[in-house]
């Protein structure tokens, strides 16, 4: 390959990482809170620093900690990772019409990366700009986020451990605190509050079900709601 | 339960997923209504484990002075909401569920 290839590639990479930074100070804090709420949550410093190596989802890896905390059985966990993950279906599914013809020495690994920053921030580039050398540029993407989430769990990690009191001092309700904070946003659009607020109500209802039935139900009745809502507002739109 | 059993059950079905439609292609399609459905996920199961943490942190609803994870947590979906900020939220909520401990919680 010529001088010229080699460094245009370069550039692709590093521009790819410089486009992710501000998604990398987003998920800092969330690195660090994994890694400290895992170790409260009886997971230890490897199995901790293990699934953010190998699962790499933020939000399926907060769920998977509480339930694993909860001596959740593993169909369940499994379960929630599932239906938790499945929006990267949809990332997965856009992307594909810029990496079609790309080697699957490509495509498995850009795959294994998929997060919700780095499909925001390699979508964005590819609608806008096009995705000629684009699997460079999805690279340094990735690697941003791979790393960075790397290094925020193990201080999370560290954290948690040097400090063994955190767990007594309320970081179960951190985790509470941050799936409120989370969740609360999303909450405008009427059908998303319908969702919410029928989980919640299902979830307080089935408190206790063995093998965190009560957590399934709650989204089922959850999702069911949200489409139910959006189907009547749909139609009160088309009646006026 | 063996968590590197529980890990890689996670990491499996996560690179499948996310490797659907970049790796296996065309042969797969979602229908219509699975599209919208998933736009209900996160909200679902984040409020499905929130709204018990909150309302019954010890697994039998506290609705008392005693619980600081209520007014705890209801700061921070407020403040999130209000602001969009989640680390401000969590930061603000976690004062919060502090001084309800210190000034209402015995012992």
């Amino acid at each position: 390959m010529s001088q010229q290839t080699c460094s245009s590639r370069r550039a692709l990479l590093l521009e790819g990482v410089r486009d992710t930074v501000p998604m990398l100070v987003g998920a800092a804090p969330f690195g660090v809170i994994f890694g400290t709420l895992a170790i409260a949550a009886g997971l230890s410093s490897a199995t901790a620093i293990g699934m953010s190596v190998l699962v790499f989802a933020g939000s399926s890896q907060f769920i998977g900690v509480s339930l694993i905390g909860a001596g959740t059985a593993l169909p369940v966990l499994w379960l929630t990772t599932f239906v938790v993950n499945l929006r990267h279906a949809l990332y997965s599914a856009t992307l594909l019409p810029f990496a079609r013809d790309w080697s699957l020495a490509w495509r498995w690994p850009l795959a294994f990366w998929l997060t919700d920053e780095t499909f925001a921030v390699v979508e964005h580039r590819f609608r806008t700009k096009g995705a000629a050398g684009g699997q460079w540029y999805w690279l340094g993407s990735s690697l941003a986020m791979y790393g960075n989430w790397l290094l925020w769990t193990v201080v999370g990690v560290s954290l948690g451990q040097s400090l063994p009191g955190l767990a007594n001092l309320g970081l179960d309700f951190a985790m509470g605190a941050t799936f409120a904070a989370i969740v609360a946003p999303q909450l405008k659009r009427r059908p998303a509050l319908g969702a919410a607020v029928a989980a919640g109500v299902v979830a307080m209802l089935g408190r206790g079900l063995p093998y965190k039935l009560d957590l399934m139900l709650a989204a089922l009745a959850g999702v069911t709601s949200g489409l139910l809502l959006e189907g009547l507002a749909g139609r009160k739109e088309q009646s006026t | 339960m063996n968590h590197w059993l529980a890990i890689s059950g996670m990491m499996l079905l996560t690179v499948l997923i996310r490797a659907s439609f970049l790796v296996f292609g065309q042969r797969l399609t979602f229908p219509d209504w699975l599209n919208r459905a998933l736009h209900y996920v996160p909200p679902a199961v984040l409020s499905a484990l929130v709204v018990p943490m909150a309302l019954a942190p010890a697994g039998t609803v506290d609705i008392s002075l005693q619980n600081a994870y209520l007014p705890g947590i209801i700061v921070a979906a407020l403040v999130a909401w209000k602001s969009g900020k989640t680390l401000l939220a969590i930061v603000i909520s976690f004062v919060v569920y502090g001084l309800w401990r210190w000034g209402f919680v015995p012992g």
